[in-house]
Parts: C-alpha cells; structure tokens; sequence
C-alpha cells in the first residue's frame, strides 16, 4: 500500500493533468500547478473519493497545496 | 452510440413536454431516468419506457426536498451509472395577480421551478465533470422573457433559470458541459388546457404560426442540444414558440 503522500501526489498530477514529478510537497494548487476554482473543488472530490472521507467545505477551502493536503488526510484519517 | 450508454435524468417526465423528452432521449439512446412526483406517475414513466424497449425507469422525486434529491441520484446512479444528461423540466403553476397572490403561491412556484435547479443540477455536476462531457437543458417558458398576466411568481422563475444557465454555462465550459434553456410558448399539455377558450384564442391570435405547439416538437429541439453534434452550444435560450415572441 502506497503512503499517503504518494497517493495525495499521484491524485493531484491526475486531476490538474501534470506530471508526478512536477508535484512538489510545498506546491501550491493554483500558483505552481496552474489549477483554477473548478480544479481546486474537483481536486478535493477526488480525494475524498480516494479516502473514502468527507472534507467540509470550510476545510476544503484552506487546502491550498500538496503539503496542507496530505497533512490534512493524515490527522483526520487516523 | 457504440460507446457505453449513457444516462439522461428527466424531472416531470410522466406527461407533457417532460414525457415527450424521455420519449426522445430514449430513441436517440440513452437509457433514461424519468421522474414523478408520485409513484402512479413514476410507475407510468416504466412502462412507457419499458414499452419503448428502453432500460431505465421511473423514480419517485420531489424536487422540493433535498433528502428526496439525494436518494434519487444515489439510487439511480447505483443502478445505472451518474446522468451525463440533466433535463430539468419538472414544473408548477400557482397563477394570480400579485396583489392577491399568497406567499406559498409564490414561494411553492420559485422552489419547485427554480430552487430546484440548485439541487438537482449541483448533484449531477461531479459526473459529468469528471467524464468531461455533459449536458444540461433547462425547460423555461416564453413568459420569462414576454411576462403574463398573473405569472409574476413563474415569470420570475423562468428569467431565474435562464441567467442559471448562463451562470452555470461559464463554470463548466472548461470541462464540456453544456448548460442551456429551452424555453416553449403555448404548447399542447394539461398546463395549457386548464386555460379558458377566451385565453386560448387570445393567446393564438399571437401566434403567427396559428397553432399550438406539440410536445414532440420541444422534445426535438432538446433532443438535439443533447447531442454529440450540439456541443458548441452554451449558455443559451432557445426559443421555441411558433413566432409568438421574437428575441
């Protein structure tokens, strides 16, 4: 089973059409990997999809780059 | 269509333009999902599908309620698969002069007709951005542009869809999903036999083409904006309506 690091990077270089190297951990979605709004909201339905959790929307706002995503999988997939 | 099918979702499809429409999504082949307001309806909606040799089916939908929208789309999209196709035609009527008009007379016409929109469209927007390619029609009425006599409250609801669709149009451009309104004049339904003969020959003395439109004449045009062949076409109303109101 992949880290969740590795399956938060491989979701994202999907959904914004980039590749998985270019994912860097501080990425940001939108001033690094080009996302824009509708990206950002399809980007936290796939990960909730791939968690099989439910991010409020408060939260899925502050989810900005790679870091704040798998930092935020981690504590709330414990 | 040699690829998988795809699903259609129709609201109000047990009679009128609504049943017209899963008529012809049906013989354009998609597997179509109609829905009633009652189960007696949403039992017709099966058979007239079934008889059709298509292999969706009727479902029971308030679209007033957002527990009732949810249990739909997840039960129909665990049968089949999530619509790529939205027609949202399920309506209501409740006519009077403003200064008569009751608060639930307005408020039950803009929740039916246009709150309802919010609800089923947001919950089939993730299918078809993820397959990158939907379609969503929007059934208003030429009183939303030309107004009538005491339709402030479905007037008001029809202009209402028709900006949603250009709103929606914008935001899902980028993932080919088009979002349009079709917006019928006098057509031959139950909605329109509840007239008086008095308002009937005054509407078609406005209708250059003299006669009441057909249902499969809507469903036509819906048919097409459906289709492969339809997808530059975005955020429009398109006005069918025997030349009674010209944009």
């Amino acid at each position: 089973m992949s880290s969740i690091e590795e399956r938060v990077k491989k979701i994202v270089a999907e959904q914004l059409g980039v590749k998985e190297e270019e994912v860097q951990t501080e990425a940001s979605f939108v001033e690094d990997l080009g996302a824009d709004s509708l990206d950002t909201v399809e980007l936290v339905m796939a990960l909730e999809e791939e968690f099989e959790t439910e991010i409020p929307d408060e939260e899925a706002e502050k989810i900005t780059t790679v870091k704040l995503a798998i930092d935020y999988i981690s504590e709330n997939l414990a | 269509m040699a690829e998988e099918q795809k699903v259609a979702l129709v609201t109000g499809a047990s009679r009128g333009i609504g049943r017209s429409i899963a008529e012809r999504l049906a013989a354009d082949g998609f597997i179509v999902v109609g829905t009633a307001t009652s189960d007696n309806g949403a039992q017709a909606i099966s058979s007239y599908l079934q008889a059709a040799g298509n292999s969706g089916c009727g479902m029971t939908l308030d679209v007033s309620s957002d527990d009732s929208v949810s249990a739909v789309l997840k039960s129909l999209t665990e049968q089949y698969s999530a619509p790529l196709v939205l027609v949202n035609n399920a309506g209501i009527t409740r006519d009077n002069l403003l200064m008569r008009m009751k608060a639930d007379e307005w408020s039950d016409v803009i929740d039916t007709n246009l709150n309802s929109l919010y609800r089923v469209s947001k919950a089939c927007l993730r299918g078809m951005t993820k397959a990158r390619w939907g379609r969503i029609v929007n059934i208003t009425s030429v009183v939303g542009s030309m107004g009538n006599m005491g339709q402030s409250n479905y007037a008001a609801s029809k202009a209402g869809a028709e900006g949603f669709t250009r709103a929606l149009a914008r935001e899902l451009g980028s993932r080919a999903v088009t979002v349009n309104s079709v917006a019928p004049g006098f057509i031959d339904t139950d909605m329109t036999r509840e007239l008086s003969d008095e308002q009937r020959d005054l509407m078609l003395g406005q209708i250059p083409l003299g006669r009441l439109g057909q249902p499969e004449e809507i469903a036509a045009l819906v048919g097409f904006l459906c289709s492969d062949v339809a997808g530059y076409i975005t955020g429009e109303t398109l006005h069918i309506n025997g030349g009674m109101y010209m944009a």
